[in-house]
């Protein structure tokens, strides 16, 4: 132990080139031990910020031949998978297939773009038809009469190690043009 | 402080001293470092003296790192231990801030150990410091407490089975024993209501009584006045003082660099652990203590029947009480260790035998039963290879794939249907409502099956003034469908 040798004269204080080499020392000290505290501390508080936006979800359709010769629109059920932190979460969304042109597939949503009730294709008629207020659109989902301000929307896909793949969105109801929601 | 005005500062002082001024004019600060920093201590400053500070340093760091874990954190049976491998797993730095927080209660019972042993060999009890003694041993067994209550949050095998014998324990008290157990766990088993009771005590309770049993424990501290060298008298100092700043306070800081770098160090290369999610119907697993409640764990292993009581409650009640009578029955003023063989020689012998304790139950694990060590290797070994796993997120309640695992096929086939029919594009995923149309949970509740097809295959008029058509389906389906209805919630 370093015993300070004893004087008579009350405390005994530093010189004070002493005390701001002292100050010095403590200051480093200081920033050295915040620093290897505050640095992690600083990344895990603000994880999710340099966490990639997960808005590019894909769905699985299906494989392609199941969809290579229909002749009208089929509805398929999709299951849509969301992570929520340690969660995920997922809910089973309903959306058209078109018969390809050229190769091409073509998505719809089934959701009105008037108020949002769940288009029927209905086979019968070869139409679409909104059974809410009785919008119908086209077999390729263009709009006949009704309210609905715009035609069906159409979500985009892509094929995938032979198979069809969409991504599910929602627009914006009760305008003319097609709005992704965010 | 005086209540006269003080002088606003000289026109020609720089911008700094005039801050200071106008905040020193306001808050009195100088006053106060004054009081904190020049706390004069008997001989000077020493690396004697770290302990208290150091324990001081982690508390402050524990307190930072937990607060960071419960932003992540949910204190339920069902969710502890997935939001903790998230953590441990996912979260940037989750691993490090864990390991740290963990391994900070390990570093807090060493330095408390090394903390108490000091004060009872520098004899730095003494001198009117009864009240001093007895805050510290408060905040003793508040820190064991917090040790304790933190062990179970991961709610991983080691910390169910852990805590599930730790609170059986408590059910050995006389008399009030069966209900105070009850009391703590919430229930007579271990559950959400055990995790949700200690993590409460984890975090508000025990966090709250510490920090006041910490502010009494520095003010009494204060008060006595630092008792310095063993051959220092305890309440007349003869030494000269010295001011605790700014030596002190460097060595204490440089104790907290030398603490944080070797919490990190032991984080780095050995990143604190978290085992597979607790199984209450695992029955081979050996549960084991933190290590410093592993000679205690030992001791009980000798006692058995009528002697438990003893051996588990009374004696270690009896033992902290004596300690915590320390200052009372040593009432001499003499300091040096070596005139002082009784108190020494007594806290020396719990030592040796608390460590031999520790040691034979490591030992009895390890190198006597080779079951044993092979069931506590494959424990260690489930763990690791646990932490090598990529994480997975747990299905959310009421999500499409959570309720699909549990339902019977006719309620399945009953949500194809309503998926299939668009029902959910109107009345929302699991019939939860929609502004469109309202929730079906609990329509299943107010009618019978056979109104419940009649209505979907006529709906009333109300519903048909919401937009619902009649469903156009066999009986078979229209069944499997209003099953599916019934089990809405
Ligand atoms: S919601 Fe489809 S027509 Fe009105």
């Amino acid at each position: 132990m370093e015993l300070i040798p004893q004087t008579n004269n009350g405390p005994k204080v530093e010189s004070s080139g002493r005390r701001s080499f002292l100050g010095a020392l403590l200051g480093l000290s200081t920033a050295a031990v915040s620093a290897l505290l505050a640095v992690p501390l600083v990344r895990f508080v603000t994880y999710p910020l340099r966490k990639a936006a997960s808005d590019t979800v894909w769905s699985d359709l299906g494989p392609v031949q199941e969809f290579a010769s229909i002749t009208a629109p089929i509805a398929k059920t999709i299951t849509l998978e969301r992570r929520d932190a340690w969660q995920s979460t997922s809910s089973q969304k309903a959306v058209y297939v078109l018969p390809p042109k050229d190769g091409q597939f073509r998505i719809l949503s089934p959701i009105c773009p008037h108020l949002g009730c769940s288009i029927r294709w209905i086979d019968a008629e070869g139409k679409f038809i909104c059974p809410c207020h009785t919008g119908s659109f086209t077999a390729t989902g263009e709009r006949i009469v009704g309210p609905p301000p715009r035609s069906m929307d159409s979500l985009e896909s892509k094929v995938e190690g032979g198979l069809l793949k969409v991504r599910y969105q929602y627009f914006r109801q009760l305008i003319p043009n097609k709005e992704p929601m965010a | 402080m005086t209540n006269k005005a003080t002088p606003e500062p000289p026109a020609h002082s720089n911008v700094g001293a005039r801050f200071d001024n106008w905040l020193d004019t306001r808050t009195g600060i100088h006053a106060l470092l004054h009081e904190t920093l020049d706390e004069p201590i008997p001989g000077g400053a020493s690396w004697a003296y770290v302990f208290g500070s150091g324990l001081l340093f982690l508390f402050v760091s524990q307190i930072i790192t937990g607060v960071c874990l419960a932003l992540y954190y949910v204190p339920s049976a069902d969710h502890a231990h997935t939001t903790v491998a998230y953590i441990v797993k996912v979260v940037t730095s989750g691993s490090f801030i864990r390991s740290i927080h963990a391994y900070g209660s390990s570093g807090i019972i060493i330095l408390l150990l090394l903390h108490i042993g000091q004060t009872i060999l520098y004899g730095s009890y003494k001198g009117r410091r009864e009240l001093l003694w007895l805050s510290g041993c408060i905040l003793l067994a508040l820190m064991l407490g917090m040790a304790f209550t933190g062990y179970l949050l991961p709610w991983d095998e080691k910390s169910y089975f852990a805590s599930a014998v730790g609170t059986n324990l408590v059910a050995e008290v006389p008399f009030l024993g069966p209900t105070l157990q009850k009391l703590i766990r919430g229930g007579d088993q271990m559950g959400t209501l055990t995790v949700s009771r200690f993590y409460v005590m984890h975090v508000f309770v025990l966090p709250a009584l510490l920090t006041g049993f910490l502010a009494a424990h520095v003010f009494f501290f204060r008060k006595a006045g630092a008792a310095g060298p063993i051959k220092e008298d305890p309440v007349y100092p003869k030494l000269p003082p010295v001011p605790f700043y700014p030596r002190q306070v460097i060595i204490d800081a440089l104790f907290a660099l030398v603490l944080i770098g070797i919490l990190a160090i032991v984080t780095i290369k050995i990143p604190m652990d978290l085992g597979p999610a607790a199984n209450p119907a695992n029955t081979s697993f050996l549960p084991r203590p933190e290590w410093y409640y592993r000679p205690a764990f030992q001791w009980l292993k000798y006692l058995s029947g009528r002697w438990s009581l003893i051996g588990g409650i009374l004696l270690p009640a009896v033992l902290a009480l004596i300690f915590a009578a320390v200052p009372f029955l040593d009432r001499r003023l003499e300091r040096r260790p070596w005139r002082r063989p009784i108190v020494v020689g007594a806290f020396s012998l719990f030592l040796v035998a608390y460590t031999l304790l520790g040691v034979a139950s490591y030992r009895d694990d390890y190198y006597k039963d080779p079951g044993v060590a092979a069931q506590m290797h494959k424990q260690e070994e489930d763990a690791r290879a646990f932490m090598q796993q990529p994480f997975v997120p747990e299905a959310a309640a009421g999500s499409a794939s959570a309720a699909l695992a549990s339902a019977d096929p006719k309620v399945l086939k009953g949500q194809a249907l309503f998926q299939a029919g668009s029902c959910n594009s109107c009345h929302g995923d699991g019939g939860i409502g929609t502004a469109a149309a309202g929730p079906l949970t609990g329509a299943g509740q107010k009618f019978t099956d056979a109104r419940l097809i009649a209505l979907l295959r006529t709906p009333d008029n109300k519903m048909i003034s919401g937009g619902m058509t009649p469903v156009d389906l066999s009986q078979d389906d229209l069944e499997a469908l209003a099953a599916y209805l019934r089990q809405l919630h």
